[in-house]
């Protein structure tokens, strides 16, 4: 009986080294899951990984409750460790714990924390990514045929450097009524994110890296971003590389999306493309992102919203933090019920057409959580059988 | 009286020239004319042209701006340029090149800086008769031309480590924030968004909020609103009718003005140069 365990614990590592169990379709999976000697990094008990969750402001807290009532009919292992920061948090110890508890379990889900502009301490978000080195934020755009836009065919991956430039939190007032802040670019930084971003299409069979940069203004810095890059792309010739400079790449990306593969780019500049790219395949609510560093791995909505507008009115759509989720899933290990759930999700946003107000429909959040509760049934069932 | 009168026509015939200054023969304007580089060249000879036909009063001096070494080894723009502007005082430029990574600085800031452009207008109108993906727009961007991201202040601190300065005044964005709001009066426009990054920026892009909230409550005809540079972005793809007039920073406003441009039929655009430099 022992031996029989033993040898099941076995061929299930085994398994997961050689990835044989049933993935997400290439044309879903946004994420590059972990690496089979990251796997005991993750806190996991009885088959079951225990998540933090991050919960934020405006409408993090509600959709994160959603994501966890739909994970619970799926039946998806996973256990959730709710850590409720927002922006009212402004003891020192709270936030190291919040930090404690993501470096525990490895993987976080967040909601964006929104920001007191008159305070000083710097922005939670930032802390957060810079003190669990996530250096790279991940955002896959990708047409859906569900959601009414005016473009199609656009299926791109932005990725981009997420712990300096313009986000150094490095400002200061020399002179009255004169500030400076300070964009810092690093050779080893730009190296790591250029190399991510070539692994990255490397692994799911992309063709093209685009850098996109302003070193014909900010030559020193930009420029030091752009030799990075092109220093990586010798390594790797099957995979086309070219650069762009960023308000070229606004305004290709507005009337042509369908040029661009994969992107890399500094800080703010990523900030700035992801959104666009973003409203191009039919707004927040549609799209995840996650933030992935050596250690730790953060998902989130793709555009960091916290949508305090929205709060409390049952309208925001739950779809983009639910792809997020599913990623997460995949980073896990657990990639049938991420197949599961993804499925589900992209039925009811594509084949059911249950839209909530920002894709033009008249549906709650609660109707497409329900919808996809409805999805998700039949088919958990089938899995008894 | 007839004193005064000799005495008035004494100096305005003396200061003949002052007055006279922005004429030439005929009646006509002087105006500078920059060609610029690429398509530079064919697009300005056909303005030359169209201007011409339609009889308009502009007589054009072309200057060239190709930097000039100086007695400092630094590259200097040629000093017929700040002749001609200093007689014409307006100018049209054609699109200027710079050098990726190296050379010279560009050359689009040094006229900026050299006559104090601070404030860059941008309309974007849709036009009747011409299709694309966004109907109906009809705004305008207000970007400030002198500082910000593009001060050129950058240091290699350490082999591997650059730094580059972002500066940000309070002189610079009070100007610009007053003539966004004169220009909203002036044209008739109902709302100025202040686009920012407060919540990363904070002292920075604060100090340009703060200026501009301050010159929003001299101007209380007209609605203010702040937004985050990512919203706007993420709206203006979705729904570009919901803008007015939007003033930001430097680097701000050329990447959305960029991006306006090109989804919009028009493009409009030139530096405000005012009248009093």
């Amino acid at each position: 009986m022992a031996a029989s365990i033993r040898r099941s614990i076995q061929l299930q590592k085994l398994l997961k080294n050689l990835r044989v169990l049933p993935q997400a379709t290439p044309s879903q999976r946004t994420n590059v899951t972990a690496s089979a000697s990251s796997v005991e990094k993750f806190s996991k008990y009885g088959g079951r990984n225990t998540v933090t969750v991050l919960t934020g402001d405006g409408v993090g807290p509600e959709l994160l409750k959603h994501v966890q009532e739909i994970f619970r009919y799926a039946g998806a292992p996973v256990v959730f460790e709710e850590v409720n920061i927002n922006v009212e948090t402004t003891d020192e110890e709270f936030l190291n714990q919040a930090l404690l508890s993501v470096g525990r379990n490895g993987v976080a889900l967040k909601g964006n924390i929104a920001t007191n502009h008159e305070s000083t301490v710097p922005s939670m978000n930032v802390k957060l990514r810079t003190d669990l080195k996530l250096f790279g934020s991940i955002v896959r755009c990708k047409s859906m045929p569900g959601v009414p836009t005016r473009h199609a065919g656009i299926d791109m991956v932005l990725i981009r450097e997420n712990t300096e430039g313009e986000y150094s939190n490095l400002e200061h007032e020399n002179v009255q009524g004169v500030i400076e802040s300070l964009k810092i670019i690093t050779e080893a930084k730009s190296t790591n994110i250029a190399r991510y971003a070539f692994e990255y299409a490397k692994k799911h069979g992309r063709k093209k890296v685009t850098a996109v940069h302003k070193a014909n203004i900010m030559k020193l810095g930009d420029g030091l971003f752009l030799n990075c890059c092109r220093n990586v792309s010798k390594d790797y010739p099957e995979i086309e590389f070219n650069d762009m400079i960023i308000d070229n790449a606004s305004m290709q990306m507005v009337s042509r999306p369908q040029q661009f593969d994969v992107l890399v780019m500094p800080n703010l500049y990523g900030n700035i493309l992801s959104n666009i790219a973003t409203g191009l395949v039919g707004g927040s609510g549609v799209v995840g992102g996650m933030n992935i560093g050596e250690d730790y791995a953060v998902f989130e909505m793709g555009t960091r919203n916290t949508g305090l507008s929205l709060k409390g009115k049952n309208i925001a759509n739950p779809t983009g933090l639910l792809l997020a989720s599913c990623d997460m899933l995949d980073y896990l290990g657990h990639y049938r019920h991420a197949t599961l759930i993804r499925e589900s999700v992209l039925n009811v946003l594509n084949e059911k057409k249950v839209h909530t107000p920002d894709l033009g429909g008249q549906a709650t959040t609660t109707d497409v959580v329900q919808a996809i509760i409805q999805e998700l049934k039949p088919k958990t069932k089938a899995w008894l059988v | 009286m007839a004193n005064v009168k000799r005495l008035l026509s004494s100096i305005l015939s003396s200061s003949g020239k002052l007055i006279q200054r922005n004429y030439s023969s005929g009646g006509k304007r002087l105006v500078t004319m920059i060609p610029g580089d690429g398509i530079g060249p064919e697009i300005s000879s056909s303005v030359q042209q169209i201007f011409g036909a339609a009889g308009a009063p502009i007589d054009w001096e072309e200057v060239d701006v190709t930097p000039v070494k100086g007695a400092d080894g630094n590259f200097h723009l040629p000093q017929k340029v700040f002749d001609s502007m200093a007689v014409t005082k307006v100018g049209l430029k054609g699109p200027l090149a710079t050098p990726i990574g190296k050379g010279h600085k560009s050359l689009n800031l040094a006229l900026r800086k050299a006559f104090s452009l601070y404030a860059n207008v941008r309309p974007c109108k849709s036009i009747e008769g011409f299709k694309t993906p966004y109907d109906d727009v009809d705004l305008v961007t207000i970007r400030e031309n002198t500082e910000g991201e593009y001060s050129g202040i950058e240091h290699t601190i350490v082999d591997g480590v650059v730094q580059s300065i972002k500066l940000i005044t309070e002189q610079a964005s009070m100007r610009v924030a007053e003539y966004a709001f004169e220009y909203a009066r002036n044209n008739n426009r109902h709302t100025v968004v202040a686009v920012h990054k407060a919540n990363i920026m904070r002292m920075s892009d604060g100090l340009f909020l703060k200026c501009c909230r301050h010159v929003a409550e001299k101007n209380k005809d007209i609605k203010f609103k702040e937004m985050y540079l990512d919203t706007v972005c993420l709206n203006m793809v979705q729904d570009p009718t919901q803008f007015d007039v939007l003033v930001m920073p430097n680097l701000y406003g050329d990447i959305l003005s960029m991006k306006i441009q090109n989804y919009m039929s028009e493009v409009s655009k030139h530096d405000h140069l005012p009248a009093r430099n």
